[in-house]
C-alpha cells in the first residue's frame, strides 16, 4: 500500500476551465450544500434588512413575514385557482405556440424558396414586443384568457420559430445526399433525416418558449387583469398588501424555476441518445 | 538543465485513486533532444504538465536549472498537442506570437515584433500574419503553435505529442522542421510522443516508459548520424534496429508488470 | 446589379405583399377596432411629429439606454466576478436562477416601493430586470473557457489582468452576447410595461393613452412605431455583434465546413 502525501489534484486557478470529466460526486454534493446555503443566506438577508431598520419594512417585510402570507395563501382557493388559471394559459400558448412553430418551422426550412422569401418578414416581425399587442388585446378580448393567449402565443411563437429554422438548417447535408439517393421522398426526409436532426433544436426551443410563455402570461394578466397570478399581484399592489406582493411575486419565481427545470428534464430526456454537436446553449 | 526525481502522481476519482505515474527519475541535459515514448495511457501527458509546471505531483519533484518546479517556470515553453484550442481565436496569428511576450515589460514594442517576424519565418510562416488560426490548416496552426514558443526565448521546449493529429506528410515537414529549430536555436527539447518511428528519427536519446504506474523502463540513446533527414535516416540498418528495440520494449511495457489501480 | 435587385425583391417581397394584403382587407373596414391601414398610416404621420418624438419618445429610449447599460456594466462585471470562483458560483446560481426566473415587469411594483415613479425607478426597473440574463450568461461563459486555453495562459505565465484581457472575456464573449441580447428585448418590454403602469410621458404611456381614449388609429400607429424601434435596434445590435464577434463567426463557419 503506497503512502502519498496530501497534496491536491491541480494547481493554479481553483475555477476557471472546465473540469466536468473530474468532478466527482463529492464536488457535486458540495455544490448542492453551497447552493442551499446561498438561498439560505438570501432569506436570512431579507429577513435582518427591516428588522435591523436598514430599509423600512413597508418595502420589504421580513422572510417571517412573507413566508406566513405565503402559506396563508397556500390554503386560499382563490389563489390555487389563479395559479390554475396562469398555468392553464400558459399550457395552452405554448401548445399552440410550439405546435404552430413547428409546421411553420418545417414547411419554410423545407424550401428554400420559402425560407429566402419570408427572412425578412420574420426578421421584422420577431424583435417587435410582444408587450406593443396589449392595447390590442384589451380591446379586442378585454380580460378573458384570450388577451392573455394573444401575447403568450404570439411571444412563444417566434422562441420555437427561428429554433426549428436553425435546425432544418443544420441537416447533413451527406445525410440528406443519402437519403435522397434511396429514394425516400419528402415524408422519408422529414422523418428519418431532418426531424432527428432538428430535435435538439425544437426541445431548445420549447424550452425557450417555456419561459417566454410564462413571463407572458403573468405579465399580461398583470398588466390587462385577465385572471391569474399576475392579477392577483396587480390587486395587492393596488391595495398595498406588500407582503402578499412579495409573496406572489416569490411564487411566480418558484414556478419559473420549476418550469425551467422541468424543460430541461424534458430536453435531456428526449435527447439522450442525441449527440448534440451545438456547443452554444441559450439559457 | 531538467531534472525529474523521483515523480510520482495519484489521482484522486471518484471512489478509486489512479496511480497514473509512480516513480520517475531521469536527466535531460542543456542542449537535448530527448524524446520520451509509451504505450497509450501511460501518464505522458501528465508528466509533461508536471514538469511545465501545470500539474502538481503527488510526491518527487521536478528541478529546471537548479530550482524546483512550483509554478509554470520562466524560461520553459510548450506545445500542445490540440493546437486548435491552444491558439486564441480571437487573436491574429501575430497577436498569437506575440501574446506570451506582453508580459515581458523589459521588450520594447519594436523588439516584441522583431522576435514576432522571425520566429515566425523560422517556421515558414511569413506570410500569415494577419490571418486567424482558424483559417489556416492544422499543420500552419501547429506551425504557429511553435512559432509562439521560440518567441518567448526559452530554454527549454516541451512538446506534448505536438504531430499527432496532424497528417502524415506534414508531420515528416515539421519533424525536421524542429531538429532544424534545435539545432539552430540551441534550446533544449523534451518531446513526448506515441510514434516510435519519429521519436527515433528526432531524438539523441529515446526515454520508454512503462504502462501505468508509470516507470522508466529504459533509455537508449540515438547514436544515429547527427545530420538526419527522412528518406536516408529511416532507411539506414541502424535506424531499423533501434526503432525495432524501442518497439520490443514498449511490447513488453505493455505486457509485463501491471500493478493494478490501487483501490480503497 | 442584378444579384442586387434580386436579393431586394426577395427581401421586400412578402413585406410588401402583406401589407398590400392588409391594406387591401381592410380599405372599406367598418370595424372601429381595425381601421384601414390608409387610416393608420395617416395618423401614424400626424401623431408622430418631430415633437412628439422629442417629448415621448426620446425619454423613453434615453431611460432604456441607461438601464440597459447599467444591466451590462454591473452584469458582465458580477458575471466574470462570480463565475471566476468555484465556490462562490455555486454558492449564488440558484439565488440567480430564482431571481432570473422572475417574470421582469412583476418587478415593477416592488420596485416602485422603493423608487416611486419617477425616472430613476424606470432605470431601475429596466436594470434589475434585464441584468439576469446579462449575469448568468456571463458566468456560464467564464466556466466554459477551453482547458487548453487556460493551461497555455498558465505556461506563458500570462499574469491575472493579461488572463482576463485576452483569455477570459474574449473566450466568454459568444455567450455575454447572447445574455445581452435576451436583455435588449426584456428591457425593451420593461420600458413599456413600466410606463403603462406609471408614467406621465414616453411611448407606452402615449400608446395606453390612445388606447384609454379610444383613439384607435393612433393607437395603432403607437404599436407599429414600437414594432418599427424594436426592429431597428434589433438590427443595431445584429450590427455591433458582428463586429465584435466577427472572429467567432469565422471560427464557427469553419469548424462547420470540416
Amino acid at each position: 500500500m503506497t503512502v502519498t502525501t496530501n497534496r491536491p489534484a491541480d494547481t493554479g486557478d481553483p475555477a476557471v476551465g472546465g473540469a466536468g470529466s473530474r468532478v466527482g460526486d463529492s464536488r457535486r454534493l458540495r455544490g448542492a450544500v453551497l447552493g442551499v446555503t446561498g438561498l439560505a443566506m438570501l432569506m436570512l438577508v431579507v429577513e435582518l434588512l427591516p428588522h435591523t431598520g436598514v430599509v423600512h419594512e413597508q418595502y420589504l417585510p421580513p422572510t417571517s413575514r412573507i413566508l406566513a402570507v405565503l402559506v396563508d395563501q397556500l390554503g386560499s382557493v382563490e389563489f390555487w385557482v389563479a395559479v390554475g388559471e396562469t398555468l392553464r394559459a400558459w399550457a395552452i400558448g405554448l401548445a399552440i405556440a410550439v405546435v404552430a412553430g413547428v409546421l411553420v418551422g418545417m414547411v419554410i426550412g423545407l424550401v428554400p424558396a420559402l425560407r429566402a422569401l419570408t427572412a425578412s418578414t420574420i426578421e421584422f416581425l420577431r424583435p417587435i414586443p410582444s408587450v406593443a399587442l396589449i392595447p390590442l388585446a384589451v380591446l379586442l378580448y378585454g380580460t378573458e384568457l384570450r388577451s392573455t393567449l394573444l401575447l403568450v402565443v404570439y411571444a412563444s411563437f417566434w422562441q420555437v420559430l427561428v429554433q426549428v429554422l436553425y435546425g432544418v438548417q443544420d441537416v447533413d447535408p451527406v445525410a440528406a445526399d443519402t437519403a435522397r439517393s434511396y429514394r425516400l421522398g419528402v415524408w422519408g426526409r422529414v422523418r428519418y433525416v431532418v426531424w432527428p436532426t432538428a430535435l435538439p433544436y425544437v426541445m431548445t426551443g420549447v424550452r425557450l418558449a417555456a419561459s417566454v410563455a410564462l413571463v407572458l402570461a403573468i405579465t399580461a394578466q398583470l398588466v390587462i387583469g385577465s385572471p391569474g397570478l399576475g392579477a392577483l399581484i396587480a390587486r395587492a399592489q393596488a391595495s398595498n398588501a406588500i407582503p402578499l406582493l412579495y409573496a406572489l411575486v416569490v411564487v411566480a419565481g418558484v414556478l419559473g424555476v420549476v418550469i425551467n427545470l422541468v424543460a430541461r428534464a424534458a430536453e435531456r430526456r428526449v435527447l439522450a441518445w442525441h449527440i448534440s454537436v451545438r456547443r452554444e446553449v441559450p439559457r | 538543465m531538467l531534472e525529474v526525481r523521483g515523480l510520482k502522481k495519484v489521482y484522486e476519482g471518484r471512489q478509486r485513486r489512479v496511480e497514473a505515474i509512480r516513480n520517475l527519475t531521469f536527466t535531460v541535459d542543456a542542449g537535448d533532444l530527448v524524446c520520451l515514448v509509451g504505450p497509450s495511457g501511460c501518464g505522458k501527458t501528465t508528466l509533461l504538465k508536471c514538469i511545465a509546471g501545470l500539474l502538481a505531483p503527488t510526491a518527487g519533484a521536478v528541478w529546471f536549472g537548479g530550482r524546483p518546479v512550483t509554478g509554470p517556470p520562466e524560461g520553459m515553453a510548450v506545445v500542445f498537442q490540440e493546437y486548435g484550442r491552444s491558439l486564441f481565436p480571437w487573436l491574429t496569428v501575430r497577436a498569437n506570437v506575440e501574446l506570451p511576450l506582453r508580459r515581458r515589460r523589459k521588450l520594447r514594442r519594436a523588439e516584441r515584433a522583431r522576435l514576432v517576424e522571425e520566429a515566425l519565418a523560422a517556421v515558414g510562416l511569413a506570410d500569415v500574419h494577419h490571418a486567424y488560426p482558424w483559417q489556416l490548416s492544422g499543420g500552419m496552426q501547429q506551425r504557429v503553435a511553435i512559432a509562439r514558443a521560440i518567441a518567448y526565448q526559452p530554454q527549454v521546449l516541451l512538446m506534448d505529442e505536438p504531430f499527432a493529429a496532424v497528417d502524415a506528410q506534414t508531420r515528416a515537414e515539421l519533424e525536421d522542421l524542429i531538429r532544424d529549430l534545435w539545432r539552430r536555436l540551441g534550446v533544449t527539447v523534451l518531446f513526448v510522443t506515441h510514434d516510435i518511428d519519429e521519436a527515433v528519427y528526432l531524438g539523441q536519446r529515446v526515454i520508454i516508459l512503462s504502462a501505468s504506474p508509470t516507470v522508466v523502463a529504459e533509455q537508449v540513446t540515438v547514436d544515429l548520424p547527427a545530420q538526419r533527414d527522412q528518406l536516408h535516416t529511416r532507411a539506414l540498418p541502424r535506424f531499423a534496429e533501434l526503432r525495432g528495440h524501442v518497439y520490443e520494449q514498449i511490447q513488453l511495457a505493455k505486457r509485463g508488470t501491471r500493478v493494478p489501480a490501487v483501490t480503497g | 446589379m442584378r444579384g442586387v435587385l434580386r436579393r431586394a425583391g426577395l427581401a421586400l417581397g412578402l413585406p410588401i405583399a402583406l401589407l398590400a394584403v392588409w391594406w387591401i382587407s381592410t380599405e372599406d373596414s367598418q370595424n372601429f377596432y381595425l381601421p384601414p391601414l390608409r387610416t393608420i398610416l395617416r395618423a401614424f404621420v400626424e401623431t408622430w411629429t418631430l415633437d412628439r418624438l422629442r417629448a415621448d419618445v426620446a425619454p423613453s429610449l434615453a431611460r432604456l439606454a441607461a438601464g440597459y447599460a447599467l444591466a451590462g456594466i454591473v452584469g458582465v462585471t458580477l458575471g466574470l466576478l462570480i463565475g471566476s470562483f468555484r465556490w462562490i458560483r455555486a454558492l449564488l446560481e440558484p439565488v440567480l436562477e430564482f431571481f432570473r426566473a422572475i417574470p421582469p415587469p412583476v418587478l415593477v411594483p416592488i420596485i416602485m416601493l422603493f423608487a416611486g415613479i419617477d425616472h430613476t425607478m424606470k432605470i431601475v426597473v429596466i436594470a434589475v430586470g434585464a441584468i439576469w440574463p446579462i449575469l448568468l450568461n456571463t458566468v456560464e461563459g467564464v466556466r466554459s473557457v477551453d482547458e487548453v486555453l487556460v493551461d497555455t495562459s498558465r505556461a506563458f505565465r500570462l499574469g491575472p489582468v493579461a488572463r482576463l484581457r485576452y483569455l477570459i472575456v474574449p473566450a466568454a464573449s459568444p455567450q455575454i452576447v447572447t445574455g445581452l441580447r435576451q436583455a435588449l428585448s426584456i428591457s425593451i418590454i420593461l420600458m413599456v410595461i413600466s410606463e403603462m403602469f406609471a408614467s406621465s410621458n414616453g411611448l407606452g404611456f402615449t400608446i395606453i393613452e390612445f388606447q384609454r381614449s379610444y383613439a384607435i388609429p393612433e393607437m395603432w400607429s403607437g404599436i407599429l412605431l414600437l414594432g418599427l424601434i424594436g426592429f431597428l435596434l434589433s438590427v443595431l445590435f445584429r450590427v455591433v455583434e458582428n463586429r465584435v464577434l466577427a472572429w467567432y463567426h469565422g471560427l464557427r463557419r469553419a469548424q462547420r465546413s470540416s
